[in-house]
């Protein structure tokens, strides 16, 4: 159960390793915390990063689960696998995702394949096993780590953008859906955040870092909005940007 | 059915149920049959703070007669004071009735808006708790739908082990339907009331305690101020007083007994209107307009008794986060920790708009009650305080230290594990709550937090 102060008793976290997702839990994990559960392709790895704070809070059970992130057809087995070992989930955060930069995709098709199942298939139906779950449940929120880059897709790396455009737009009506039924969606805009994901590549312009993403995520799971950005000034940004014509688009040094 | 979205009288912590409103045994025998794992629990007019009265996914039997063109479903002997009464009947309607003939209810909480089931399921206590004890014991039967369908008599004296698991069993042990209770005669409907400003914490301790002259007086309470600092920390307006005899009353009817609610907090209240600085301010009229010397007056009823009633839905008056209740109890020995639980909300500015210190009787012997001997303070707050998750945290660890507990009516926060050390006799409450009801159906989102009843239903 959630309590009177915002505390989600039992929250899972889907991309274990991810830096933003781990961030967020660095965040909502405090006093009245039961159980918190790791989802992820490497559990060691996840383990490993998540010591620091189960030691942090020896109180808090901390459970490990395995799941292949591309694999859509498992995410209803995985979600119940999940409330049998701790019964209902308070918050997900949905945090997987491919970002496949620097690669040759005329030379490699399979990989975007692998990157809409990973972020648009396979979300899609964890999105919908969830659901299903916090509907039955009564309440529940399903955090999404979305992207800036779904909100006008660019050159550069178009299936990213194309991913989280779909998924963006997916999760907004599948909000919608459950109006009334006590779960809820946010869908979490970040821009160019530092983390392993993008080491190496050159800072766009309103770069920030996980931890950031993850104060203003914290926030947003507490209020009722639907969306959130992070950096906040984005959400003018790219107000302007989406509705820039074309040719003035495509002249852009993005 | 419709699917509803539930909170407490704290607005927090919302989650969406199939409401079913009902009084009928055979209408709550059959919500109960068709029920899901996520099982059913009995609500009635939703004043505690907390989710008691909640059950995420399942169904809420909501049991109100307010509205009821029959009137109150209740009978008075007028012999013995005894009442025959619906568990869906408010105190308020309680009061209406009986009030003009002579009876008091025995125990009331701070709002008369609270149903008997309600009163019995919290054990609620009041002003009198060190004179009267609680609810639960003026009991003396109550007739309970089990979960399987089947209505039971419980009594002190013929199933006395059901009875207390019912009496401040937080609705988990089955629905109450009936109950009687032994009312308080009274002689007038007022109230004689000696009020007194006390300066500093110390004194308030010492006015109140049993070799002061609390012991005299039926009911007693007193408001502190926990936002004065320095030499004045802790001072606080002391209340005490007895029902009035006939001859105190001016008018024909000294029994005349009229409830009004005055107004309504609006619906658009923003957060953060109660704040640091606006109650200081409330605090310093609060504190200045009680008589600087011991006074005795005549007061109603509801000014007394319900001073709160008065506001119609006024806890919307925290705006849409919401609010919490913290009340705890410790041991009469420990002021130093109830000292130590107001400095420390002081210091991280914590504001709360109503502050209440009352030192309790002995405990009654059912095994989730709130009330033991002690002192109980009890203190209202924002929800949306930042860091206030790890504040609570700190402060029921120094009540639990001290080997006090927190009342299960008013929480929405305190871990499982508060409950199995405030609590000393849990298990044996569990036990019998499992006789009562094998299958687990009985769930409300307290439950499902605190780790009240099995989280997996029983086949």
């Amino acid at each position: 159960m959630k309590n009177g102060v915002g505390v989600a008793q039992n929250i899972v976290l889907f991309g274990g390793t991810s830096e933003i997702g781990q961030a967020i839990l660095r965040r909502v994990v405090k006093p009245g915390v039961s159980r918190v559960v790791l989802v992820s392709r490497n559990i060691d790895l996840a383990e490993t990063v998540t010591n620091p704070l189960a030691d942090r809070f020896p109180e808090v059970d901390f459970h490990h689960v395995r799941f292949d992130a591309a694999d859509a057809a498992s995410m209803a087995d995985v979600v119940s696998t999940i409330t049998e070992e701790i019964g209902d989930i308070d918050v997900a955060i949905v945090a997987q995702g491919l970002l496949n930069e620097g690669v040759d995709y005329y030379s490699t098709p399979s990989a975007l394949v692998e990157m809409a199942n990973v972020n648009f298939t396979a979300t899609m139906t964890l999105l919908y096993s969830l659901s299903a779950q916090m509907k039955a449940q009564g309440y529940g929120k399903i955090v999404l780590l979305s992207s800036v880059a779904g909100e006008r897709v660019r050159k550069g790396n178009p299936a990213y953008g194309a991913t989280k455009a779909g998924i963006d737009g997916f999760a907004l009506a599948l909000d919608h859906e459950l109006a009334g039924t006590g779960a809820s969606l946010l869908v979490v805009r970040p821009g160019f955040v530092t983390t392993k994901m993008t080491a190496g590549m050159k800072k766009a312009p309103f770069s920030t870092d996980a931890d950031s993403v993850a104060m203003i995520v914290e926030k947003g799971i507490a209020s009722d909005k639907k969306v959130v950005w992070a950096p906040g000034l984005l959400r003018w940004m790219f107000l302007i940007l989406k509705n820039m014509p074309l040719p003035i688009w495509r002249r852009l040094p993005l | 059915m419709p699917r509803e979205r539930l909170s407490g009288w704290g607005r927090t912590a919302w989650t969406v149920a199939d409401v079913v409103k009902t009084t009928d045994p055979d209408s709550i025998r059959s919500v109960v049959a068709e029920s899901s794992e996520r099982g059913v629990i009995p609500r009635g007019l939703g004043r505690s703070y907390g989710a008691a009265a909640q059950n995420a996914g399942g169904h809420v039997i909501e049991l109100t007669s307010e509205h009821d063109p029959l009137g109150a479903d209740a009978v008075l002997d007028p012999v013995t004071g005894l009442l025959d009464v619906a568990s869906s009947v408010s105190i308020d309607a309680i009061l209406r009735l009986c009030v003009p003939r002579g009876w008091f209810i025995p125990v009331t909480p701070g709002t008369r808006f609270v149903t008997v089931g309600g009163a019995i399921a919290s054990d609620v206590h009041g002003k009198n708790h060190h004179f009267d004890g609680s609810f639960g014991q003026h009991v003396r039967s109550m007739s309970v739908m089990l979960a399987s369908g089947e209505i039971v008599e419980l009594s002190p004296t013929s199933n006395p082990a059901w009875f207390w698991a019912t009496v401040g069993g937080m609705g988990l042990t089955g629905v109450i339907l009936r109950a009687t209770v032994a009312m308080l005669p009274i002689q007038s409907s007022r109230v004689r009331v000696e009020t007194e400003r006390l300066a500093n914490f110390d004194e308030v301790c010492a006015t109140m305690s049993s070799d002061g002259d609390d012991a005299t007086y039926r009911y007693s309470v007193c408001w502190v101020d926990l936002l004065a600092t320095g030499a004045s920390m802790g001072r606080g307006v002391l209340t005490r007083g007895d029902h009035a005899e006939a001859s105190e009353v001016k008018g024909d009817d000294p029994l005349a007994y009229d409830p009004r609610l005055t107004v309504s907090a609006p619906g658009w209240v923003p957060n953060g209107l109660l704040n640091k600085w606006t109650i200081k301010a409330f605090n310093e009229a609060w504190f200045r307009k009680a008589p600087s010397k011991r006074h005795v007056g005549i007061e109603s009823i509801p000014a007394f008794f319900h001073p709160l009633d008065g506001v119609n839905k006024w806890n919307r008056l925290y705006g849409p986060q919401g609010f919490l209740q913290y009340q705890f109890i410790v041991p009469l020995d420990r002021t130093d920790v109830l000292q130590r639980v107001i400095e420390r909300f002081s210091s991280a500015g914590v504001a709360s708009f109503l502050a209440v210190l009352k030192r309790m009787g002995p405990q009654n012997l059912a095994p989730l009650s709130f009330p033991t001997e002690g002192w109980t303070l009890t203190l209202d707050m924002a929800a949306g305080l930042s860091g206030l998750p790890e504040l609570l945290s700190e402060v029921d660890g120094m009540v639990l230290d001290a080997g006090g507990r927190h009342y299960l009516a008013k929480d929405s926060h305190v871990a499982p594990s508060a409950v199995r050390r405030g609590y000393p006799r849990f298990d044996e409450w569990m036990s019998t709550r499992n006789e009562m009801d094998p299958q687990v159906v009985w769930r409300s989102d307290l439950a499902r937090r605190l780790g009240l009843v099995d989280p997996r239903r029983v086949s």
